[in-house]
């Protein structure tokens, strides 16, 4: 029996900074970070949004899409390395905020930008096995990157959200094949207490992001049996607007596949959100019979993919929810970099 | 707050439970023991929607202890579209944007936290329906 998504949704604080303020407070050339980066601005979070506040937002709108009962979700997985508590789940307050709770089993992920894929693949894997009903798979971030870092200009906010099933009638989506990729490479990291994380610098590249995403798409080429031209949409990992457009002409895809998700320029590097988001971009938008590859990325260093067909129920369940582009380009509100410095708690504040 | 207290009231901040009495439909949100309409004591959890509009609204600028660093943040009286009313912080609108009438949906919010190491408080906030 075919299992996949019966409901998606996604979620986007509303500020905004652009490359240019940031680029102004460090001296930097903001026109070669646009162009190394292709990133024109990011999103950002307020003082009340967190990890937990985007996974609710974006759980309610997979929820209005799939139109079931939450007290028949089995399990909550809330994939980030952004969680608000070091020792304490989210999962357990946006399943309580859903309704989900108490018959209901739950876990916090963490794997870099990877653990919203995790989630997606483990809610997959239960509903596939037949040990729950449906599974609910998030990917969220509030990301800080260190003042004055490279990272600083992508960081971004945002959440995606995908309930799994294998209702014939609900499904969205069906999972076809899924492959994971994965090796200990050390390109990204932040120890215990630390408030920014390191990374390896130009290290992120090709040992890690673009070997790790090749080699789980040929994988995923590999088992299902399928070539780059069989898609309609591809989705990867996105920390930059370049990496997804390289590695996708890597692989072979055209940039026709790969634009529809590929939502970094404007939004930023939602970290675990990443690839989930451009997915959720992709599913309001294609048609029936439409395939669909994402793969991921999480350094430290793993890949999971995904391929996807979408279904008839596709169309009918789009404007339940607010669709992501909408999101992401309208109400939007800019702000400066004094602003974003107590938004993200980067000014020390007195006792 | 103390974890307990907030935890009690987790079904109003999280899920919008309000009761609705079972003789005369009247719906409270906080629920109560008595229906103040009917005085009936039976009641049936009702979960309240999300979307409302402003019907009053002010300005903090010196906050309690708790709300310090927010400040200064607006505050509104909604009346949802299920007819009641609740007082919420209203966010991500401009304070020259308020207004009576201001259609608003509720959003899952971080309210306050216990210093660095405490509790942290959620529940909803009224933002502006976007488009």
């Amino acid at each position: 029996m075919a299992a996949g998504i019966i409901g998606y949704g996604a979620h986007i604080p509303r500020r905004r900074i652009k490359v240019e303020e940031i680029a102004k407070v460090w001296g930097a050339d903001a026109p070669s970070y646009k162009k190394g980066l292709e990133l024109r601005e990011k999103s950002v979070p307020g003082l009340d949004e967190d990890t937990i506040t985007l996974s609710v937002e974006a759980a309610r709108n997979a929820l209005a899409r799939a139109q079931i009962d939450p007290a028949e979700i089995g399990a909550v997985y809330v994939g980030s390395e952004s969680h608000p508590y070091a020792v304490k789940p989210s999962g357990t307050t946006v399943a309580e905020a859903l309704g989900a709770t108490p018959d209901c089993h739950c876990a916090d992920l963490e794997f870099a930008c990877k653990a919203g894929s995790e989630g997606m693949f483990v809610a997959y894997g239960l509903v596939k096995a037949g040990l729950i009903k449906y599974g609910l798979g998030i990917g969220a971030d509030t990301s800080q990157g260190a003042p004055g870092d490279a990272l600083e200009y992508s960081a971004a906010a945002g959440a995606a959200a995908f309930l799994m099933g294998d209702d014939d009638d609900k499904l969205i989506a069906s999972i076809d094949e899924t492959y994971s990729f994965m090796t200990d490479t050390p390109d990204f990291w932040r120890r215990e207490h630390q408030f920014y994380p390191s990374h390896g610098g130009r290290f992120t590249g090709e040992p890690a992001y673009f070997r790790t995403v090749t080699g789980a798409v040929r994988g995923i080429l590999g088992k299902s049996g399928m070539k780059p031209a069989d898609f309609k949409y591809a989705i990867f990992h996105q920390p930059n607007g370049k990496f997804p457009k390289r590695v996708g002409k890597m692989l072979g895809f055209t940039m026709e596949q790969i634009d529809t998700g590929r939502l970094v320029p404007t939004l930023g590097n939602t970290y675990s959100g990443s690839s989930p988001l451009g997915l959720t971009a992709v599913l309001d938008v294609a048609e029936p019979g439409d395939r669909v590859l994402m793969c991921s990325y999480g350094s430290g260093a793993g890949s999971d993919a995904f391929v996807f067909t979408v279904r008839p129920r596709v169309r009918e369940t789009r404007d339940l929810a607010p669709r992501t582009r909408w999101l992401l380009d309208e109400h939007v509100r800019y702000i400066e970099y004094g602003e974003y410095a107590k938004l993200r708690r980067k000014i020390r504040m007195a006792e | 707050m103390p974890p307990a207290r907030a935890w009690r009231n987790y079904p109003q901040l999280y899920r919008l439970e309000a009761a609705r009495c079972t003789k005369c439909g009247t719906v409270h949100f906080p629920p109560r023991l008595v229906c103040s309409h009917c005085r009936n004591r039976s009641f049936e959890t009702f979960r309240l929607g999300r979307t409302g509009q402003l019907v009053s609204y002010t300005v903090i600028r010196t906050p309690s202890a708790e709300f310090t660093g927010q400040a200064p943040f607006a505050v509104g009286i909604v009346e949802m579209d299920d007819r009641v009313r609740l007082t919420a912080q209203v966010v991500d609108v401009g304070f020259d944007e308020l207004r009576v009438g201001l259609p608003v949906r509720l959003e899952f919010r971080r309210i306050s936290a216990e210093g660095e190491s405490g509790v942290i408080h959620y529940g909803y906030k009224a933002a502006p329906v976007r488009g």
